[in-house]
């Protein structure tokens, strides 16, 4: 009997050491698995309102509408599923100069065929 | 080259959990991550200049159809919501690895696969239809631009469904070298990369139009 109870009590401390030792993973490194969860569900609607611009007419806000939401959802995937938010800022400057860096030369390409050639 | 044997394994079974901090690194950080980081910031470049050329192109449609008349917005709006969940299951396999929690792991790694697979399956069944249509590769400019932005992205999500199984493989048989969390985190950036990809395509290839 007395060792029965030894060998609960020994689980039941491991059991804690393991949801402590989750949960300062979780803070350490990003958020809970219900917080992605929900994280995801906000990417799912942004989706939805991404798609609505193919049924429903959005007038002048059409193009604005659907940049702002690609970029939302880009950030909200690079912040929280790839842990940008929460690791060392280096990261985070790696990416994005990389980043901004093809976004800078791809937009003087597509500048210099817009304005430098015949159409 | 033996400092490089002796050094490997030492920073490969790093005890300091899951934080960067702490890596016996000149910066502190894990150099497997900066390494994945860095391939990250230049996959952008590779992806940045097949898009910009997609968009050069996308007018350029000679004969063939055009984008209009052969995009199916539903079906690659599917495709594309079961990839943005395919990053949540891997998130929580990152999540699982982190607590050391193997089963859980395999589970999500497993799942997250499946999804990748049918993104892909749907990109097959969507080029087919599309050749049925009349655009084969070399239809127009717009048609070689499409399928190879397109397809690299779907080599990419092929590449990384293999490197998903690879680790369920070596993790059910305890062979992942290093620290496990690591390992799982870095195939997990690679997937999400993939995913925020085909984010800006979707929106810039399929939603707007030409």
């Amino acid at each position: 009997m007395s060792t029965s109870t030894a060998t609960e009590t020994h689980e039941h401390a491991e059991h804690v050491e393991h949801v402590e030792h989750a949960e300062h993973a979780a803070h350490e490194h990003g958020l809970s698995d219900i917080g992605y969860v929900k994280v995801a569900i906000v990417l799912a609607v942004l989706t939805a309102i991404e798609v609505s611009t193919y049924y429903v007419d959005f007038g002048p806000f059409f193009m604005p509408v659907l940049i702002i939401l690609m970029m939302v959802k880009f950030f909200i995937v690079a912040a929280y599923f790839m842990h940008l938010k929460f690791d060392s800022k280096i990261f985070t400057w790696m990416f994005y100069s990389g980043l901004f860096l093809a976004i800078g030369v791809y937009v003087a390409f597509l500048a210099t065929f817009k304005f430098f050639l015949p159409s | 080259m033996a400092d490089v044997a002796v050094h490997a394994p030492s920073a490969g079974h790093d005890d300091h959990g899951p934080s960067d901090h702490g890596h016996h690194t000149t910066t502190g950080l894990s150099n497997n991550k900066l390494a994945m980081w860095l391939l990250l910031g230049s996959e952008c470049l590779l992806f940045g200049g097949l898009i910009s050329t997609y968009m050069l192109y996308r007018g350029r449609v000679g004969s063939g159809p055009t984008p209009d008349q052969i995009y199916d917005i539903p079906f690659t709006s599917v495709s594309s919501f079961v990839l943005l969940m395919s990053s949540l299951t891997m998130v929580l396999a990152v999540s699982a690895a982190a607590r050391d929690d193997k089963r859980n792991t395999n589970l999500w790694l497993t799942v997250t696969a499946l999804l990748g697979a049918t993104f892909v399956g749907g990109q097959v069944y969507e080029f087919t239809a599309f050749y049925k249509e009349g655009l084969g590769f070399t239809t127009s400019l717009f048609s070689s631009s499409f399928y190879t932005l397109t397809g690299f992205h779907g080599v990419h999500v092929i590449v990384g469904i293999i490197m998903l199984m690879s680790l369920v493989a070596m993790n059910n048989r305890n062979r992942i070298v290093g620290q496990k969390s690591e390992v799982v985190e870095m195939i997990g950036l690679y997937w999400h990369f993939v995913d925020v990809v085909w984010i800006v395509i979707f929106t810039l290839v399929y939603l707007i139009p030409s």
